[in-house]
């Protein structure tokens, strides 16, 4: 698995994708939080980190699903795949190792990030004025937030050979899974289910991490969520064999 | 025994890919494995790497069966696939670094098994390029040394030549049969001249089916169900003259006085011919005993199930 890793990570590297990725991400953040006034921190008044934190996964919806869209769907289409499989790899193994390395970059993209918490650190009054109880948490919420889309676009890497399928694909699943139900609650079908619908979506969980209390619930659920769907990837490579 | 297939059947779908078929190959042994496009031989060959499973039958890779036991069949197994898959984005050299880590290979043993691969295959030139600058040869023989970076006991090549230039074709025919000693290969091929090239044992395959699975010597005996003399002659001959001939089955115009003349299996007709033409004191140009040409024998196996 640790070959499949460093293969993918190499590869971002050498192509431009992890440059684009972490180039796209950064400047975009860093002009909703600095520059753009609708946005930006400076404008707002109140030292935290709200706007990476809400703005964040919105941007991961059209990011992450551009860096796992080619996993496993253009190994399929060049070939490549058959040579994986002929080796003695099993399928967890590539799957795997294909979902490590893209959640790797994601880290890595969000890692900068945290040059913001120093910065607003400094500029609130008093200095340090911030809720780094919340911060944290936030960051362990977008950072298992990324592992779920991670995960479903390994899904949807799997399901096909064409690479814009599969992104157009794991946006949207991504974007249901994370206000879709959200939405879906507010449907006024449910009665009492409401609280039900609402917590099988992402953003429930989200928010829940971000007020600073890291809930062991919540962290299982993303757990899960992803784990679910790297299931779902790894039953779609083996279906080869039915 | 190394390759044991045996009673196997694939479906895909409810198209049969290959019908039960059965053969073995031996430790050691270079076996062809022949038939037109869309035989099965791909199929044969995906299953033997546990790529594919078999929908009926039982297939063992150096006793390792292919179902139950995957990952050992594929450590012991090196496999060209048919189009070559490569990673074009990738050096030569970290290509094959990185197939021989997905093999266990560590360190120095790695370093050591990719230079002697790199040198054995002709490399030496082309390993710091990209793989998506070499140009198909090269990459044929990237796709062979990573075939054979763990030093395989088992070799499946699927098309190892296909869509090479003719000086291509020769090299790398030269380094299959430099690889195989001691080792147990399988190829598939649809050119006849590949087999007599590179072993003895041919197996051929037909929709699905074995046709045959013989020395090729003994194909090119068996295959004949006739003699063919090519006879030319200076000067007139009618064709009657030919026909009333004993021995002959067939005689066929191939120019002005050239004549295919076919006769029963195992006779010679060269010195009733030569007879023939000296009683009429004609002079006699050319008299040569056709063998029977690899293709048609080709021709006649994959050929004898559609009628």
């Amino acid at each position: 698995m640790i070959q499949v890793i460093t293969k993918e990570f190499n590869s971002f590297l050498n192509s431009l994708i992890a440059y684009v990725v972490i180039g796209v991400f950064l400047t975009g953040m860093g002009l909703l939080v600095w520059v753009f006034p609708e946005t930006s921190v400076l404008e707002y008044g109140y030292a935290d980190m709200d706007t990476l934190f809400s703005l964040g996964p919105y941007v991961f919806i059209f990011l992450i699903p551009a860096i796992t869209m080619r996993s496993v769907a253009e190994e399929k289409k060049s070939g490549t795949m058959e040579l994986l499989l002929t080796k003695p790899l099993t399928d967890w193994d590539i799957i795997l190792g294909k979902f490590f390395a893209c959640f790797l970059l994601v880290l890595v993209a969000l890692l900068p990030t945290l040059i913001y918490y120093f910065a607003i650190h400094a500029l609130g009054n008093p200095i340090g004025n911030i809720d780094t109880p919340g911060v944290i948490g936030s960051y362990i919420g977008l950072a298992l937030l990324g592992g779920v889309f991670c995960s479903v676009g390994m899904v949807a890497s799997s399901v096909t050979s064409n690479q814009i399928v599969a992104f157009i694909l794991a946006a949207f699943l991504c974007f249901m899974l994370f206000t879709g139900f959200e939405s879906m609650a507010t449907l006024n079908t449910w009665s009492a289910n409401t609280l039900l619908i609402k917590q099988l979506g992402i953003l429930y969980h989200y928010e829940a991490l971000s007020k600073g209390l890291i809930d062991s619930r919540d962290v299982i659920y993303f757990v899960s969520v992803g784990a679910f769907m790297l299931m779902i990837s790894k039953t779609v490579l083996s279906s080869r064999s039915w | 025994m190394s390759l044991h297939i045996k009673n196997l059947t694939k479906l895909y779908g409810r198209q049969k890919a290959v019908s039960n078929i059965s053969f073995e190959v031996g430790e050691g042994e270079i076996v062809g494995f022949l038939g037109p496009n869309g035989a099965g031989k791909s199929t044969t060959m995906k299953i033997a790497t546990s790529y594919v499973p078999p929908t009926e039958g039982h297939v063992t890779v150096g006793g390792y069966d292919v179902v139950s036991q995957s990952i050992e069949v594929k450590r012991i197994t090196g496999y060209l696939p048919e189009h070559n898959p490569l990673y074009l984005d990738m050096y030569v050299n970290e290509y094959l670094r990185f197939i021989g880590k997905l093999y266990g290979i560590r360190g120095a043993t790695l370093k050591n098994r990719v230079e002697e691969m790199i040198v054995l295959c002709g490399l030496t030139a082309e390993q710091n390029k990209k793989i998506e600058t070499l140009s198909k040869g090269y990459r044929q023989r990237v796709g062979l040394a990573q075939a054979l970076i763990h030093d395989p006991a088992v070799l499946i090549l699927d098309e190892p030549t296909s869509g090479l230039d003719p000086n291509q074709l020769v090299e790398i025919r030269k380094l299959i049969k430099e690889i195989s000693k001691n080792k147990t290969v399988i190829f598939s091929t649809h050119i006849m001249q590949e087999v007599s090239a590179l072993c003895n044992r041919v197996i051929v395959i037909n929709k699905g089916k074995i046709v045959a699975d013989n020395q090729l010597s003994n194909l090119m005996k068996n295959q004949s169900n006739e003699t063919v003399v090519i006879a030319e002659f200076e000067g007139n001959v009618s064709l009657e003259d030919l026909r009333g001939l004993t021995g002959v089955k067939t005689v066929e115009v191939l120019g002005s006085s050239r004549f295919k003349i076919a006769g029963h299996s195992g006779i010679d007709l060269r010195p009733e011919i030569f007879r023939f033409a000296a009683d009429r004191k004609l002079s006699l140009l050319g008299l040569r005993l056709e063998e029977n040409s690899l293709e048609n024998i080709f021709r006649e196996l994959t050929s004898i199930q559609e009628a």
